[in-house]
C-alpha cells in the first residue's frame, strides 16, 4: 500500500508474515514493526498514558514516545513497553498495543481525554483526600489500575543474559559519519578500538542520507567501505545492535548488545550481552535527535518527525502518507520536503518563520506559516495553518514536523561534563570534559556532513596519540551533499491565534504533557526546571524526555521571564534508553547468584538424607533425620546420642586464621580480651574478641601450636571479618609487628567427635600423638596424623562433652570422617547437625555469637568477663568499657529461663518484661526442647538478669504471657564433669 | 492558601485553570530571622512548618541551596515503616507513622501515604530469628507487626517465588501492614506551601556558607551565596551535606557521607501490591501509583558528594531482585540516579542540640530517613523551639557516642554464626 | 565503578577492594589517658570532607595489602595513591 519499489535496504523479495493486535500482515526483511505497520498504512499504535488519546508512530528509533508495544514470543517470552520503531520485524513476529481497554480503537478510559480541562497537571495533589480512607481503598487503586503500561510478564524468563568486559583505548560511541571516521583513523594507530551503535547497521545518518556523496562514493557506500575495513582490523571490535547506555566514572561505559530479539524462535544463545568497557579516551558520536514542534492538536496518529519520515522512506522504502504537509522551522525540513517529493509523495511545506528560503521547490511553500490546528480522529486528516492574514486548511494523510536538531549529550552529561548553550542550534552543548572524552559531529552540535567527517579524523587521531599510539595519517573524507541540513530551529510553543490555556499542544506525548500544563506550574510557582519536570511529568517517560526536554525548557523560561540558559537543564541519568533487568542481573541467579560453599563432608551428608540450612554462602546439615522423623525428633536422638556415647559434626565452616611470627602472641595479646603470654605450646584457650567500641566482635578457640604459631578459629560467619580486622591492626597501627596471617579455612577439615565414647573411637585411628586423658587433657592442641593424613588436633568441646576436633587436609576430610564413622557406629556414635549443636551448647550455657550477641553485647553481659585478662592495660575495645553505658548496673546480661511448664517450648525473640507487665527487659536468644533434660530450656538476655537469678519473670505472648523463672544460664552438668569422660 | 479539593479543581477547572496562585512565594531573603532551617528537603520544610504552627515561630527561612526536595527526599525510594527493633527507634518512627497517616488532610496536599504495608523476607534461620525478635519487640510497644510464612507471604504478595529451589529460599516474612509509600515531592510542596501560608520564608537558590557566632560561641546568623542573614538559631536539616554544614561551627560529627542508589523500571500494570524488602540478599521493591517498578540498591562502598555510583551496584541490586522475582527479567530499567546519605556508626539518627549554642542538627538518617519526614520534623522543631529535646527524640543525641549509648540498629540485625 | 591505582599492583577495577574510612587516625598509644570526649572522637567523628579525602583502602582481592589515596569526594577523581607508613603527598588546596 504505502511500500516504495525497489527503495531502501529492506529485501523486496523476502516478505514476512506478523501479527499486531491480532490482525496478520506483512513485512519486509529488513523493516522494523514501526516500518512494517507504515507500509501497511497503519499509523494508530498506541494510547497516551493520561487522557488514552489515540497515538501514531511518531519517530523513527530510540525517541519513539507512544508506539509502545508488547512483544509475546512464547514460554515467558512476554517483553512489554517496546518502541515499535525499534523492533526488528521477524517471521511470525506477534505484537500487541498497551494500554487501552478494550482495543486501540476504542477505548474506554479517552473518556479522561474529554475530562482533560479538570485533570491538569499535578491534580492528583489538590483532590483524592476526602474521605480519608478512600485514598488507599478506593482512589489509589482505581489510578494505579489506568496507570502503568504494559503487563509485567507473568512467567519466570527462560532466555540467558552474559556480562563480558572489555579494555580499550579508545570507545567510539555511534557509527555514523563521525563515529566511523574516528574509529578509522584511531583503529589505524594500532590501538585498541570498540565501536558500537544502537542500530541494526552501523553507518548512523549514512545510511538514509541518499544525496550525499563522500570521496566519490554514495554515503551508504562509503559507509559499507568503512565497516568493513574495520571487521576487517584484529584490534577493532565492531557492535551493532549495541547501546552504550551509562557513563560511568573513571571511563567506565555500560554497553548493551542485543543478540536474540531480532531472531525468530528460541535464542541459541544470550538474549543479549552487557559490556563494561574501560576505555582510556572516549569519543562520543552519538548525533542528534530532531525536535517535534509543539503546536494545537500536534498529537493525532500520522504527525511524526520529519527526518523519521525520511527515514522510513530511504532505509524501508515506506511512505508515511500520501498527501504530507510539513511543518518546519529549520533548513532540514526542505531536505525532508525534497526527498519525499522526489519519490512520488505529495508535500507541502508550511515554514513557520517569517521569511522562509527564497529557493525554488517544486513543492508549495507556505512562509511565516502558524499552525492553529489539526483534525482527524484516528488518524490526521487536515491541517488548519493561518499565514499572510488567513487561515486555510489543507487536507492530509501526514503532517511532519521538524523544529531542528538537539545533540544527544546524555552520555557526556552523565560523565559530569559540562554544557553550554548553543544559540544557533538553539540547544546545549558539551563544553568542558570531566572524564576523557569529547563530543563530535552532531553530538556537539555539527549537524553538516563534512564537519562531522573532519571532527571523527581528529578526534581520533588525538584519541590514539593521547594513548601512546602514533595515528597514521588518513586523509579528512571530501563529502558533497545535494541538500544540506542547514540552519533554523526552534524550542518552545509556537504561536498561535487560539487561547493557549484551551488547547492541547503536547511537549511530552507519551506522558501527556501540554504547553498549558507546564505554563500552570509556573504560575503555580515551580520554577526550578527540576520542578516544572516532577510537578507536570514532562520527561519522565519511558523516552526520558529526549523529545520533550527543550520544548518544556523553553516554555518555562517565557513564563518565567528568563533566558533558556538561566534555566538550566535537568540532570541526565543512566541509561540513554532502558536496559533489560536481566542483561544488567546477567548469569547471576540461583546457585549463580551467590556462590555455594560446601564442605568435604558435603557429599556425604547428602547421601545420609540430610537437611541443609544456609549460614552465609555455607550449606550446613541442620539434621540428619531417618524414616519418618521430624525436625524435632531427629534433633532429640541425636542430642541423646552424643551425650549417651558419641557424636560426630562436621566443624569444616568454622573460620580458621594461622597466626605465625615472633610478635603472634604480642599480636594475639593486643588484639584479643585475653592474656596469650602463658598459654602453653600445645594448650588452647578461649578467645574472646571485641571491636573497638567494646562490643563483641567474634569468639573461638585458639591453640598454640609451636612458641611463634597460633591456630585460630572463629565463627563460620565471623571468618572473613575477624580475618579483615586483624590484618587492619597488623598493617596499619602495628607494621612493626613480626606476624604474618594466613586464612586457611578452606585447607582444614574439621571433624568433631563429642561424647563419652569420643576418645575410644578415635585412638586406633590417631598416630604420632598420645590422646589420653593424661597426656592431652582439655584444651590441647597437637598435631600427628590420622590414616596417612596430616592431623592437628584439639580437643575441645561445645557440648561439655569429653571432645575433640579433629583438622585435617580437606582433601582428606571425607576419608577420615568415614573412617571415625566406620569405627563410632557399632558404639553408637551419631551424625549430628547444627540444630542439635545448638541445643547441645545451650545446655552448657555456650553462647552463639550473633545469636545470643547483636553487636550490643559486651563480653560482661555475655558471662564472659572471665575471660578478661585481668592485668592487661589495653586491647582492642578495652577503653570502650569505660564509658559510661557500658558501666550502667542495667545492662543486659545472660541468664538461663526455666518455664513453670517444662513441655511449653519459649519463642526465640520474644520479649521478657516483668512478673506484672510492662515495658521490655530483654528477650529470649535460644530456645529448644532439650531431650537431655527432660524439658524446655533457654537463654535469655535480661535488664540487670545476673541479680534476677531465682526470680519470676513473663515473657509476653499474644494472647498472654508466660511465667519463667530465670536461672543460671549452664543448665546442664554446671560442675562440667563429663568434659572428661 | 487555595483550598485544594475536588469542587476547587472543578471551578478552577471551569476558569481553564488560570487562577491558581504560586504554592509558595520565591521569597527573598530578609536581614534577619528568628530561626534558619538550612536544607529544604522534606525534614527542613517540616521544621519549618511546626514551628510556625505548633511553636508559634513564625519569623523563619528555609534556606536551600538548590530547588526544595532537590536532595534526599526527591531521591528516594519513598518506603514508610516503623517496624524497628529497640524501642527508642520503633517509638520515633511509629511517631512518624502516625502524622503521616493524616498527612494530606494536615497539609490540605496529597502526599499520596499508601498503606500497602512492608513484607520483610526472611531467608535463613538466622532471618527468622531476627524479624521474630522485631515482631515480638514491636507488639509490645504497640507497634503492628506480625510473622507470616512463606504461603501466607506468597497470599499478600502473589508475584513472590517461595519455591525451595532457589539460592535464597523464602523462608517467611515479617509484615508491617500500616507500612508503605508516599509521594515523595508532594511531601516537599505541601510542607513548603503550608509554611508558607505561615509567613515562613523558603528561599531556594541559597547557599548557606559559613556560620557567624559571637564570642560566647552563641550562633548569630549564617553567610549565604545570598548574602548574610541574622538569626538567633539555625537548624541543620541538610542529610548528605550535614557533616559540610556542621564543620562551618567548627564541630566533627560521627557521620560518613556515601553514595546510595535507586531505580525504576518502565511503568507495568499493577503487579506488587506491597513493598517487599530483603535484607539478606540487598534489595528492596515497590510500585508506584504510575506502574513504576521503584527499588532500591545498598549503598556504594566508599564516602562520596557526587550524587552517583558504581554500574556493579545497580546490577547487584537487580540479581537481588531477579533472583526473589524471575518474570521480572524481561522488564527494563529506566532511569538509576543517586543521593548522598550520612550515615552514623549506629545507623541510626541525630536530632539534638549542638556544643554550640543556638545550633541544631537533624542528620544520620542513612538510608531511611523518608519514613521519618513527619515526626523527625515535628521532633527537630520541638528541639528548636524550646532549646530541649522531645522524650522521643531524647536518646537520639551527639553525646551518646561519647558515652556509648547507641542504638545499634544495624548490629542487631548483625549475621550470626 | 572506580579505576583504583593500588601502589603495590597498579590499576585495578573496585571490586578487588575494601574501603577503610578516613585515613591518618592514629589509634592512641596509651587509651586509657584519654577522657571519653577524646576517645569518642576517635572511635566515631571524621572530617567527611567534601574534597580531597584522605582515606584508606585495601586491596582485599589482589595483593591484600592496606594503602591510601587522595580522592576528591566532590568528583570521584583520584589524586594520589601512597603506602601506608608514607607521608601524603602534597595536594592543593581546595
Amino acid at each position: 500500500m504505502f511500500r516504495l519499489p525497489k527503495r531502501g535496504l529492506v529485501d523486496h523479495g523476502a516478505p514476512l508474515s506478523f501479527s499486531f493486535d491480532g490482525r496478520r500482515l506483512t513485512g519486509l526483511a529488513g523493516d522494523t514493526l514501526a516500518s512494517a505497520l507504515l507500509a501497511n498504512g497503519v499509523h494508530l499504535t498506541g494510547r497516551s498514558f493520561k487522557y488514552h488519546r489515540p497515538r501514531g508512530i511518531l519517530g523513527a528509533w530510540a525517541d519513539e514516545p507512544n508506539a509502545l508495544v508488547t512483544v509475546i514470543r512464547g514460554g515467558g517470552r512476554s517483553t512489554p513497553n517496546l518502541p515499535a520503531t525499534q523492533v526488528e520485524l521477524f517471521e511470525n513476529l506477534v505484537a500487541f498495543s498497551q494500554n487501552r481497554e478494550p482495543s486501540l480503537e476504542r477505548d474506554r478510559w479517552s473518556i479522561n481525554d474529554r475530562l482533560g480541562r479538570f485533570l491538569p497537571a499535578g491534580f492528583y495533589y489538590k483532590t483524592f483526600m476526602w474521605p480519608k480512607s478512600f485514598w488507599s481503598r478506593v482512589y489509589e487503586p482505581r489510578i494505579r489500575a489506568v496507570a502503568g503500561l504494559g503487563v509485567a510478564p507473568e512467567q519466570a524468563d527462560p532466555d540467558r543474559y552474559e556480562h563480558r568486559y572489555a579494555h580499550c583505548e579508545v570507545l567510539v560511541v555511534g557509527a555514523g559519519p563521525a563515529g566511523l571516521s574516528a574509529a578509522l583513523t584511531a583503529a589505524e594507530s594500532g590501538c585498541r578500538v570498540v565501536v558500537c551503535d544502537d542500530r541494526p547497521l552501523p553507518g548512523g545518518s549514512l545510511l538514509s542520507a541518499a544525496s550525499a556523496t563522500i570521496d566519490g562514493l554514495g554515503a551508504r557506500e562509503w559507509a559499507d567501505t568503512a565497516v568493513a575495513r574495520l571487521s576487517s582490523m584484529t584490534n577493532v571490535t565492531l557492535l551493532p545492535r549495541t547501546t552504550a547506555f551509562g557513563y560511568y566514572p573513571h571511563n567506565l561505559l555500560g554497553l548493551c548488545e542485543r543478540l536474540g530479539d531480532h531472531l525468530p524462535g528460541e535464542p541459541a544463545g544470550p538474549r543479549e550481552r552487557l559490556w563494561s568497557v574501560r576505555a582510556a579516551r572516549v569519543i562520543l558520536a552519538t548525533g542528534a535527535l530532531e525536535r517535534p514542534l509543539v503546536f494545537p492538536d500536534n498529537d493525532r496518529p500520522g504527525i511524526m518527525l520529519a527526518d523519521a519520515a525520511r527515514q522510513y522512506l530511504q532505509l524501508h522504502g515506506v511512505a508515511v502518507g500520501r498527501r504530507v504537509v510539513i511543518v518546519t522551522a529549520h533548513d532540514a525540513g526542505y531536505r525532508s520536503a525534497h526527498e519525499l517529493h522526489a519519490a512520488g509523495i505529495q508535500v507541502v511545506l508550511a515554514d513557520t518563520r517569517p521569511a522562509a528560503i527564497a529557493r525554488s521547490t517544486p513543492f508549495r511553500v507556505i512562509p511565516d506559516a502558524r499552525i492553529e490546528g489539526t483534525r482527524g480522529t484516528l488518524r490526521v486528516s487536515a491541517i488548519t495553518i493561518s499565514h499572510t492574514g488567513r487561515s486555510e486548511r489543507i487536507d492530509c494523510d501526514a503532517v511532519l514536523m521538524c523544529g531542528g536538531f538537539t545533540p544527544s549529550i546524555h552520555l557526556a552529561s552523565q560523565s559530569r561534563g559540562t554544557m553550554a548553550w548553543d544559540a544557533e542550534v538553539q540547544a546545549y552543548v558539551p563544553a568542558g570534559s570531566a572524564e576523557a572524552e569529547c563530543s563530535i559531529g552532531a553530538a556537539a552540535g555539527r549537524l553538516e556532513l563534512a564537519d562531522a567527517l573532519a571532527d571523527g579524523c581528529r578526534a581520533g587521531r588525538d584519541a590514539a596519540a593521547a594513548a601512546g599510539f602514533a595515528a597514521r595519517r588518513i586523509g579528512t573524507p571530501r563529502a558533497s551533499v545535494d541538500h544540506s541540513v542547514g540552519q533554523g530551529g526552534i524550542i518552545g510553543a509556537l504561536p498561535h491565534g487560539r487561547d493557549p490555556a484551551k488547547v492541547k499542544a503536547f511537549v511530552d506525548w507519551q506522558n501527556d504533557v501540554t504547553a498549558r500544563d507546564i505554563m500552570l506550574a509556573t504560575r503555580e510557582g515551580f520554577r526550578s526546571i527540576e520542578h516544572v519536570k516532577r510537578y507536570t511529568t514532562t520527561g519522565m517517560a519511558t523516552d526520558q524526555g529526549k523529545l520533550s526536554n527543550l520544548n518544556s525548557l523553553a516554555i518555562t523560561a517565557a513564563q518565567t521571564g528568563r533566558p533558556v540558559e538561566a534555566v538550566g537543564f535537568t540532570t541526565f541519568r543512566p541509561p540513554y534508553t532502558p536496559v533489560t533487568f536481566g542483561a544488567l542481573a546477567g548469569a547471576a541467579r540461583r546457585d549463580l547468584f551467590d556462590p555455594v560453599r560446601q564442605t568435604p563432608i558435603h557429599d556425604w551428608a547428602v547421601a545420609q538424607g540430610a537437611v541443609f540450612e544456609d549460614v552465609g554462602l555455607w550449606k550446613r546439615a541442620r539434621y540428619f533425620p531417618r524414616a519418618s522423623e521430624d525436625m524435632q525428633a531427629a534433633v532429640n536422638r541425636e542430642c541423646l546420642a552424643v551425650r549417651g556415647s558419641a557424636g560426630l559434626f562436621d566443624a569444616s565452616t568454622l573460620g580458621k586464621i594461622e597466626i605465625v611470627g615472633a610478635d603472634a602472641a604480642t599480636f594475639l595479646n593486643r588484639l584479643y580480651v585475653n592474656a596469650w603470654d602463658r598459654l602453653a605450646i600445645g594448650r588452647c584457650r578461649y578467645g574472646v574478641l571485641l571491636r573497638e567500641d567494646g562490643f563483641i566482635l567474634d569468639d573461638g578457640v585458639i591453640g598454640r601450636l609451636a612458641a611463634d604459631r597460633f591456630h585460630a578459629t572463629t565463627t563460620t560467619g565471623g571468618a572473613a571479618r575477624v580475618l579483615a580486622t586483624m590484618e587492619d591492626y597488623l598493617q596499619t597501627e602495628w607494621p612493626d609487628l613480626d606476624v604474618w596471617l594466613t586464612s586457611v579455612t578452606e585447607q582444614w577439615s574439621v571433624i568433631a567427635v563429642q561424647g563419652p565414647h569420643a576418645r575410644e573411637i578415635l585412638t586406633p585411628l590417631v598416630q604420632g600423638l598420645d590422646i589420653s586423658a593424661d597426656a592431652f587433657p582439655h584444651m590441647s592442641i597437637g598435631e600427628g596424623t590420622i590414616c596417612g593424613a596430616a592431623l592437628r588436633l584439639m580437643r575441645v568441646s561445645f557440648t561439655g562433652e569429653l571432645g575433640f576436633e579433629v583438622n585435617v587436609p580437606s582433601s582428606h576430610g571425607h576419608a577420615v570422617w568415614e573412617a571415625i564413622w566406620r569405627i563410632g557406629q557399632p558404639l553408637g556414635m551419631t551424625a549430628y547437625g547444627t540444630e542439635a549443636m545448638h541445643v547441645l551448647r545451650a545446655e552448657k550455657g555456650y553462647i552463639i555469637v550473633g545469636q545470643e550477641t547483636d553487636g550490643t553485647v559486651t563480653a560482661d553481659d555475655a558471662g564472659l568477663a572471665w575471660a578478661i585478662g585481668k592485668t592487661k592495660r589495653d586491647f582492642v575495645g578495652k577503653r570502650s568499657l569505660a564509658r559510661p553505658a557500658m558501666k550502667a548496673p542495667d545492662r543486659k546480661q545472660l541468664v538461663g529461663l526455666r518455664t513453670l511448664d517444662p513441655a511449653k517450648l519459649l519463642e526465640e525473640g520474644a520479649q521478657i518484661v516483668g512478673p506484672d507487665g510492662g515495658p521490655s527487659l530483654g528477650h529470649v536468644t535460644s530456645s529448644y526442647y532439650s531431650a537431655n533434660l527432660g524439658r524446655s530450656i533457654a537463654l535469655a538476655l535480661v535488664r540487670g538478669g545476673r541479680a534476677l537469678e531465682g526470680h519470676r519473670l513473663r515473657v509476653a505472648m499474644p494472647g498472654g504471657g508466660i511465667e519463667v523463672d530465670v536461672t543460671n544460664p549452664v543448665l546442664f552438668d554446671p560442675k562440667g564433669k563429663r568434659l572428661d569422660g | 492558601m487555595q483550598h485544594f479539593s475536588i469542587l476547587s479543581l472543578l471551578r478552577h477547572g471551569l476558569r481553564d485553570h488560570k487562577g491558581w496562585r504560586p504554592q509558595w512565594r520565591a521569597a527573598a531573603p530578609k536581614p534577619g530571622y528568628d530561626a534558619v532551617i538550612v536544607g529544604g528537603g522534606g525534614h527542613g520544610l517540616g521544621a519549618a512548618f511546626y514551628l510556625a504552627r505548633d511553636y508559634g515561630l513564625r519569623n523563619v527561612a528555609v534556606l536551600e541551596k538548590g530547588w526544595i526536595g532537590g536532595g534526599n527526599t526527591g531521591r528516594n525510594t519513598t518506603i514508610i515503616r516503623s517496624n524497628y527493633l529497640f524501642d527508642k527507634s520503633s517509638s520515633l518512627y511509629d511517631h512518624a507513622v502516625k502524622l503521616w497517616d493524616g498527612l494530606s488532610q494536615e497539609l490540605n496536599y496529597n502526599v499520596m501515604y499508601s498503606r500497602r504495608g512492608v513484607l520483610m523476607l526472611a531467608h535463613n534461620v538466622h532471618d527468622v530469628q531476627v524479624f521474630k525478635r522485631h515482631v515480638h519487640a514491636n507488639r509490645l510497644n504497640g507497634v503492628d507487626n506480625e510473622w507470616l510464612t512463606a504461603e501466607q507471604a506468597k497470599a499478600f504478595c502473589p508475584p513472590l517465588n517461595i519455591s525451595p529451589d532457589v539460592r535464597y529460599p523464602i523462608l517467611g516474612a515479617a509484615l508491617q501492614r500500616r507500612g508503605g509509600t508516599a509521594r515523595h515531592d508532594a511531601v516537599a510542596w505541601g510542607y513548603a506551601r503550608a509554611a508558607d501560608a505561615l509567613g515562613v520564608d523558603i528561599i531556594e537558590n541559597c547557599e548557606v556558607t559559613g556560620i557567624d557566632r559571637d564570642i560566647s560561641g552563641k550562633v548569630t546568623g549564617v553567610q549565604t551565596s545570598r548574602g548574610p542573614i541574622a538569626c538567633g538559631k539555625i537548624g541543620v536539616s541538610a542529610a548528605g551535606n550535614s557533616s559540610v554544614v556542621m564543620n562551618m561551627a567548627g564541630l566533627r560529627l560521627p557521620l560518613e557521607s556515601f553514595p546510595l542508589q535507586a531505580l525504576v523500571s518502565e511503568p507495568v500494570k499493577p503487579v506488587v501490591p506491597c513493598v517487599v524488602m530483603s535484607n539478606t540478599i540487598h534489595a528492596y521493591v515497590s510500585q508506584s501509583d504510575k506502574g513504576e517498578l521503584v527499588i532500591g540498591a545498598g549503598t556504594d562502598i566508599y564516602t562520596s558528594y557526587t550524587q552517583r555510583g558504581g554500574l556493579h551496584i545497580a546490577q547487584h541490586t537487580l540479581e537481588a531482585i531477579c533472583e526473589i522475582f524471575p518474570q521480572f527479567r524481561r522488564l527494563r530499567m529506566l532511569r538509576n540516579w543517586g543521593g548522598i546519605v550520612d550515615v552514623t556508626p549506629d545507623r541510626s539518627p541525630i536530632i539534638a542540640r549542638t556544643p554550640v549554642p543556638g545550633l541544631y542538627v537533624n542528620c544520620g538518617w542513612g538510608t531511611g530517613g523518608f519514613k521519618a519526614t513527619p515526626g523527625a520534623a515535628q521532633l527537630f522543631a520541638h528541639t528548636i523551639a524550646t532549646d530541649a529535646p522531645h522524650a522521643l527524640n531524647a536518646p537520639f543525641t551527639i553525646e551518646r557516642f561519647r558515652d556509648g549509648y547507641l542504638i545499634d540498629e544495624a548490629a542487631a540485625a548483625a549475621v550470626a554464626h | 565503578m572506580l579505576l583504583i591505582p593500588c601502589p603495590y599492583c597498579g590499576n585495578r577495577p573496585e571490586i578487588e577492594f575494601s574501603y577503610g574510612g578516613q585515613a591518618h587516625i592514629a589509634r592512641p598509644p596509651v587509651p586509657e589517658e584519654l577522657d571519653d570526649d577524646a576517645w569518642g572522637a576517635f572511635l566515631y567523628a571524621r572530617d567527611n570532607v567534601r574534597g580531597p579525602h584522605r582515606e584508606r583502602w585495601r586491596h582485599l582481592h589482589g595483593c591484600a595489602r592496606f594503602f591510601n589515596l587522595v580522592r576528591d569526594t566532590r568528583t570521584d577523581r583520584i589524586i594520589a595513591s601512597y603506602r601506608v607508613g608514607t607521608p601524603c603527598p602534597r595536594v592543593e588546596p581546595l
